[in-house]
């Protein structure tokens, strides 16, 4: 009646590995664009795109990641989108991936000293030669651990597309889970493939913390 | 494009309201038990002695590095395998108390290695038991300095509790499950979730910046 859980299944549940990986890198490229529009909107000296941009962050991130899924699942094809669930539930992640990392990457560009300002005003930079040259390079070394933490968070989040029918990791899990009634077995072996992903990169993430603060 | 139509959705407020109060009720209760899951996983990855220290740090990075839905569905399924068998509300505030105790144990730890050695010294000096010492010297100052990250987490834990409508537990999201197939009003049902969950979080953050005045007025002092 049951199936055996056997190592095709878990071949299965790699093939799922791969899409949470696959859907994580693009939520991260996604989120990395408008990420930087969300910044950059966010440091301008104009009050009112500031401001927009503050709400986005506010509202995003106070949004259970499920629910935002939910509404862009259903919303695409309310507002008259036919596209693929998972082209509508990327760029649901994307958007998320945007309100954390417009917020990570606005905290790396005002930790840079204010003496570096006034030296590249001091230097007759333009506001924009000095963003180029002087303020993003270094808040790019800044922003790197966290943004690289935030990676790990962005593959563990993928996890919630399963409950909309999303064929990754977690999904392949509980598919495996129904036709073997193996549950404990099948879920460890899921977290265990994430944990090896995630931990590398979580060390990583760390490593870079040491060596490029301290 | 349809026209949003919200009225199927807010005659079932009463149910709503219901989700609303049980999202508030194993939040608040799974915080509770985080913290002091946190400050007990803080102390011993402190200790001196690496047996006590490795199993914390192993709970702390296993925890961190898999997926919450992951957690849950492994204590709610997987557990009766070895004769555990939770109700979805039990299963759902042991894995959020769980998975809240290791994120917060990271912050209260950085927080515990904040405090100025000469702190612990001079407690001493003036004839503190170790119990004393840690309570008023080492955690409340400690707390005290990382309370805002304790808040960002408090709020991601209250946000994570929509997760285990997965296990069928009937709060905020589970309702707007059960709501969006009694109206298969999709988009509105979701829209008037986000709204609840965004005003919850505003309410959450209000309270503990409440809280924190109360809890720690020494923050407040003009020098």
């Amino acid at each position: 009646m049951f199936q055996q859980y056997s190592l095709a299944h878990v071949q299965f549940m790699l093939t799922g590995l791969g899409w949470t990986v696959t859907l994580a890198l693009i939520a991260l490229v996604g989120g990395s664009i408008a990420g930087s529009v969300l910044t950059l909107m966010r440091v301008s000296s104009n009050a009112i795109l500031s401001r927009i941009a503050q709400f986005y962050i506010f509202v995003v991130q106070g949004t259970p990641l499920l629910v935002t899924l939910f509404i862009a699942y259903f919303g695409a094809s309310y507002v008259g989108f036919a596209v693929q669930p998972l082209v509508a539930i990327a760029v649901a992640f994307s958007f998320y991936a945007a309100a954390f990392l417009g917020d990570i990457w606005r905290g790396a560009i005002q930790s840079v000293p204010g003496g570096q300002h006034e030296g590249a005003h001091a230097l007759g930079l333009s506001r924009v030669a000095a963003m180029r040259y002087i303020i993003i390079p270094q808040a790019i070394r800044i922003a790197t651990p966290p943004t690289v933490g935030f990676f790990v968070q962005l593959i563990k989040n993928t996890s919630l597309a399963s409950v909309v029918g999303i064929v990754e990791l977690t999904r392949t899990a509980q598919i495996v889970s129904n036709a073997t009634f193996k549950p404990l077995e099948v879920y460890l072996t899921a977290a265990l493939f994430y944990f090896l992903v995630c931990f590398p990169i979580t060390l990583f993430s760390r490593r870079l913390e040491k060596r490029l603060n301290v | 494009m349809n026209y949003l139509d919200f009225t199927g959705v807010l005659s079932r407020s009463d149910l709503l309201l219901n989700g609303l109060v049980l999202t508030a009720q194993i939040s608040v209760a799974a915080m509770v038990i985080a913290l002091v899951i946190a400050v007990v996983a803080a102390t011993l990855s402190l200790n001196e002695r690496r047996v006590v220290r490795l199993p914390v740090l192993a709970y702390v990075e296993v925890i961190r590095n898999t997926p919450f839905i992951v957690q849950v569905f492994l204590i709610y399924f997987g557990l009766p395998a070895l004769g555990l068998r939770l109700e979805p509300i039990t299963a759902a505030i042991v894995a959020m108390s769980i998975y809240g105790g290791a994120y917060c144990s990271e912050i209260i730890r950085a927080g515990i290695q904040g405090i100025a050695k000469g702190q612990i010294e001079a407690g001493r000096a003036l004839g503190m038991s170790p119990l004393t010492i840690f309570r008023h010297i080492v955690l409340k100052p400690a707390v005290a300095s990382v309370f805002p990250s304790l808040v960002a987490q408090f709020i991601l834990l209250l946000l994570s509790s929509s997760v285990v409508s997965a296990i069928s537990v009937p709060e905020l999201t589970g309702t707007g499950n059960d709501i969006q197939g009694l109206t298969l009003r999709n988009m509105e049902i979701y829209l008037v979730i986000a709204v609840i969950y965004v005003a919850l979080v505003a309410i959450l953050k209000g309270s503990m910046t409440v809280l924190e005045r109360v809890l720690f007025p020494f923050k407040f002092l003009r020098r």
